[in-house]
Formats: C-alpha cells, sequence, structure tokens
C-alpha cells in the first residue's frame, strides 16, 4: 500500500512513556490535523515522522519503504520557531535548498543556473504572497510573513510530505484566515501529504480531510508516567476534501487513491466545515 | 526618570568618553609636577615635555646605528607577531571549534581535551617553548597561539553547539550534508561571534607578546620597554605603552 503507513508505534523516554500503540494509514495527498492536549505528544511524533527521533517500537513505512533514521528533503518541515534562517535573506532562504542539492561542494551555484533558481524562488515567493520582500533578512518580516517564507522554503524542495507543527500558532486571526486560504492553495497545487498540528480546531476542521486526536486514555497523576497518549479519535470531513479539486461531484476520483474515506478507520463523520472549502 | 533609561545623546557621549582620559592625564601631569618640584632629576614620572622628545627621538630620528625609526621598527615587529599569531589561532579555532561544535563525535573526542588545554596558563609553557622552538620567531608565535587559540575555540564551538537544533534539521530537509550544514548554515552564524572574540582576545595576546619579547628578541614593543626598564627610563616606556 502506497502512503504513508503507522505499525505499533510506541515513543519512550526512559521510564515515560510519551506514545503507546499508535497505528494510522495515511493516504497520498492526505491534509490531516493532528490535535490533542498539551505535552500528549504531537511533536514528538512529528519529530519520529521526520526522522529527527527514532521510535521505541514500531514502524513507519513511507511508499512501503521504511522511514529513514534521519531527515532527508522527501520531508519538509515548518515548525512554530526557528523555521528560516536568520543569517539570509529572503530570497536567498528560498534558494537554499536546490542550492545545496545542485552543489554539494559549495552549497552555492552561479551563472544562469543560479538566475533560473532565482526566478524559480521569486514566482513562489509571489506565490505565497512576498513579492517585494525578497532582500529583507527574516528579523525584519512580521510573524504571517515568516511562516510564509517557511512554507515557500520548504516547498521549493518539492517533498511529498510536509509536516507543520504549529505553524499558525503564533498569528492572529485575521492573519490567520489569509495564510488558511494560502496552505489550502498550496495542498492543491503541490504533490504532497501534510500533516498539521495544531491547537486551534477550526483551523482543523477547515483545512484537514482528516482529523486525529491523540490523547491519554488513562489520566490518573500515578498513571501518567506509564501510559502514554494514543489516538483518541479519527475523523474524516464530509464531504470530503480532495487535493487538486475544487468540488467533489465534478471530481474524477482515481479508485484507491486521493481519497482518505477509503484508507481511514472513520470513527464519525462532521460537516462543521463545509462552508469553507476551498 | 529611571537611570537605565537615560541615554547621553551624541555630544554628551563624546564628552563622558573623554572624561576618563582627561583625569589621567591631569592626574599623570599634577603627579609629575609634584615629584619633579620635590626633586628635579626624579625619572618615574616625568614630564610631558621630556616624554615628547623622546617620542621624537624613538619615533621620528633614524637610530644611530641601524638607521632605523625605533617605535616604528619595533611596533611593526610586534604587530606582524602578533596578526600571525591571531591569524593561526583563528584558524585552528575555526576549525577546531565548528569540528566540535556540529559534530557529537568529535564532540565527544575533542572536548576535555581543548577544555584541558585552555586550562594550563600559557606562560608557564613559555620557557618549554623556547626550548623546544628555540628563541626566535617561532616560539613567540607559538605561545599567542596556545594562549588564545583554546579560548577562541571553545568559545565558538559553544556559540555552533547553541544554535537551535531545529535549523539543523531544517537544513537536512533541504537536502544538505554535514559539510554542506557545517559550511552554509554554521559557519555563517558563528562569524559575528568569532570578530566579538578575537577582540576580545586582543588583550591577551599582547600580553603573550610583550612577555615573549621582553625575555628574548632583538626588536619589538615589549623587548625595548624591557630594555629601556634597566634605566627607569619611564619617559620611553609610557609613550611605549600607549
Ligand atoms: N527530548 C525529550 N526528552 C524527554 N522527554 C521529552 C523529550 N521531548 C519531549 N518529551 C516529553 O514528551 C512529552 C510530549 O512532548 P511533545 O513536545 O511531543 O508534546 P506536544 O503534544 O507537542 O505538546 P504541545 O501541544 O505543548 O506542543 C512531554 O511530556 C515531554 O515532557
Ligand atoms: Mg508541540
Amino acid at each position: 500500500m502506497s502512503g504513508l503507513v503507522i505499525e505499533g508505534l510506541w515513543k519512550e523516554y526512559g521510564q515515560q512513556v510519551v506514545l503507546e500503540n499508535i497505528h494510522l494509514t495515511i493516504a497520498p495527498r492526505a491534509f490531516v490535523a493532528l490535535v490533542g492536549p498539551s505535552g500528549c505528544g504531537k511533536t514528538t511524533f512529528l519529530r519520529m515522522m521526520l526522522g529527527q527521533e527514532r521510535p521505541t517500537r514500531g514502524t513507519i513505512l513511507i511508499d512501503g519503504v521504511p522511514l529513514p533514521p534521519e531527515p532527508g528533503p522527501d520531508r519538509g518541515v515548518v515548525t512554530q520557531r526557528y523555521s528560516v534562517f536568520p543569517h539570509l535573506t529572503v530570497l536567498q532562504n528560498v534558494m537554499l535548498g536546490p542550492e545545496l542539492r545542485a552543489s554539494r561542494l559549495s552549497g552555492r551555484v552561479w551563472g544562469a543556473a543560479r538566475r533560473g533558481l532565482a526566478d524559480r524562488a521569486s514566482a513562489l515567493l509571489a506565490e505565497v504572497g512576498l513579492a517585494g520582500a525578497e532582500h529583507k533578512f527574516p528579523a525584519r518580516l512580521s510573524g504571517g510573513m515568516q511562516q510564509r517564507l517557511a512554507l515557500a522554503q520548504a516547498l521549493m524542495m518539492r517533498p511529498r510530505l510536509l509536516l507543520l507543527d504549529e505553524p499558525f500558532g503564533a498569528l492572529d486571526p485575521g492573519i490567520k484566515v489569509e495564510i488558511h486560504a494560502l496552505m489550502r492553495r498550496l495542498w492543491h497545487e503541490h504533490e504532497m501529504t501534510v500533516i498539521m498540528v495544531t491547537h486551534d480546531m477550526r483551523e482543523a476542521f477547515s483545512l484537514a480531510t482528516r482529523v486525529i486526536a491523540f490523547d491519554r486514555r488513562r489520566n490518573r497523576p500515578e498513571e501518567l508516567e506509564r501510559y502514554g497518549a494514543s489516538v483518541t479519535n479519527d475523523i474524516s470531513i464530509w464531504p470530503p476534501r480532495v487535493a487538486g479539486q475544487q468540488t467533489l461531484y465534478d471530481a474524477d476520483i482515481p479508485p484507491g487513491r486521493d481519497d482518505p474515506t477509503l484508507t481511514g478507520i472513520a470513527t464519525g463523520t462532521t460537516r462543521a466545515a463545509q462552508g469553507t472549502r476551498a | 526618570m529611571r537611570l537605565i533609561n537615560l541615554r547621553p545623546d551624541r555630544g554628551a557621549r563624546i564628552i563622558l568618553g573623554a572624561l576618563p582620559f582627561v583625569v589621567l592625564a591631569l592626574t599623570y601631569v599634577v603627579g609629575s609636577a609634584l615629584r619633579l618640584a620635590d626633586n628635579p632629576s626624579d625619572k618615574l614620572l616625568p614630564a610631558l615635555s621630556a616624554m615628547a622628545r623622546m617620542v621624537e627621538v624613538m619615533a621620528f630620528a633614524p637610530d644611530q646605528r641601524t638607521g632605523d625609526y625605533l617605535l616604528w621598527a619595533d611596533t611593526a615587529a610586534s604587530l606582524k607577531r602578533l596578526g600571525s599569531g591571531l591569524a593561526i589561532a583563528t584558524a585552528i579555532a575555526l576549525f577546531v571549534g565548528l569540528l566540535t561544535g556540529v559534530l557529537p563525535v568529535a564532540r565527544a573526542l575533542l572536548g576535555p581535551f581543548v577544555a584541558f588545554l585552555s586550562m594550563v596558563p600559557p606562560l608557564a609553557l613559555l620557557p618549554v617553548l623556547f626550548i623546544v622552538l628555540g628563541l626566535g620567531e617561532v616560539s613567540k608565535i607559538a605561545l599567542i597561539v596556545i594562549g588564545v587559540a583554546p579560548i577562541l575555540t571553545r568559545d565558538l564551538a559553544l556559540t555552533a553547539a547553541d544554535l537551535p537544533r531545529e535549523q539543523i534539521v531544517k537544513a537536512e530537509t533541504l537536502s544538505a550534508s554535514t559539510w554542506l550544514i557545517a559550511l552554509r548554515v554554521v559557519l555563517p552564524q558563528i562569524m559575528p561571534r568569532l570578530i566579538d572574540s578575537l577582540r576580545l582576545q586582543l588583550g591577551p595576546a599582547f600580553l603573550f607578546l610583550i612577555a615573549a619579547e621582553a625575555i628574548s628578541a632583538e626588536a619589538g614593543l615589549g623587548y625595548r620597554i624591557f630594555l629601556v626598564r634597566r634605566y627607569l627610563s619611564m619617559d620611553i616606556i609610557f609613550p611605549y605603552v600607549a
């Protein structure tokens, strides 16, 4: 099966069990929102997807292949902070990935290749609404602009999997609405699966194809250490959102693909987000 | 208004900055006048006029024996040693600091050793250096390097290790290798720290240099100061120190 398959995943830090026995299958091109109380292990889960942390037990397969034990260009990430490089300008930040990929010795490209790359980077910057800010340093950008930049930087690598850890958590509601529209469009246009951790239920339901909740099943203080969180809710949004397609009904859905409802273990459905679809 | 919020404007800043110098000069002039009034041949605090005369002799008149302008020749000799010492120390610090800051393996291997080295008082090694490396330039430059490099190295390694882990992970997701992370992510971000650190180390470096020159040299600021010390020629020493 293609997509993301997580089987019997456990994570312990010393005595403390953080995650226990997670089983998930995530379809390609899904947009998963991950919610749960603070400290339940959402960031830890993303770190394992990224390859930054190793699971204590269990396997993670991407397109049927075990996840490499370190981060790589097929998995992009945007975190709440430290997501862009403060010593590079906006344009340099976005160009960095392809430059590193093209030149393994100096990490820089020159001449026509550089101009081509700069054009591609500028186009993407325009797409995320940062046209005109190319030569600023990140410290001079607002929080929302920094997160747009971080998105553009990650997207330049064309990752198959984009991992977002509360990417818009620090933004005010007005900016959030704009950046949600952007996020929805990027997900439609770029060939990728998205997993987004968020504390904002509205955000979860208005963007995702599927909302997954982590929580501890036992919460007595003396049990906190020994019992970790696992999946307590797994909701597929109804009507299904499909990547790259504006509506469900005129859509031409390839069987077994692009339809999270076929693979998700739907424990409930919702109409909550009907009005806010892209 | 709180003192912490009181900011001097430009003019006030210049006056405030000059104040300690003025106080020092005044104290000196008064002290010197008092001592000279007591004993006109007192050598400890010569009058400014005497100092000016010696500056002229040392800086603007060629030495009778060699034809060099002594002050400049000494300064040049000292600066050359200082420069080479600092350059070598910087190169070592960048290399080892980056290595230990970025690679956990290198940190495990070299961290304790560098920490140990930076505890050894460099001046205590001076006799050893003279014996091993001879009395020439090499031992003086080596002293500066040994004195400055371990501290620079530790400082850079700490700065590099303090970069948020998220940045390193981010670079990995942008396909960077270990080498490219060091080159394009870590190095540019520790450069400002290197410059600060180097500026702070300038003082100690001078100390090591003067110490080494005082013991054995044919030219240099330290050499001249300790040479004329024998004749209590404060009129030469003070300008040199300045
Ligand atoms: N490196 C670590 N060493 C030890 N314990 C850790 C480590 N990282 C995380 N933990 C523990 O794992 C638990 C889950 O942390 P995590 O950061 O994944 O929570 P989270 O769900 O992302 O919380 P939040 O919503 O506040 O971001 C916490 O109890 C934390 O103390
Ligand atoms: Mg978190």
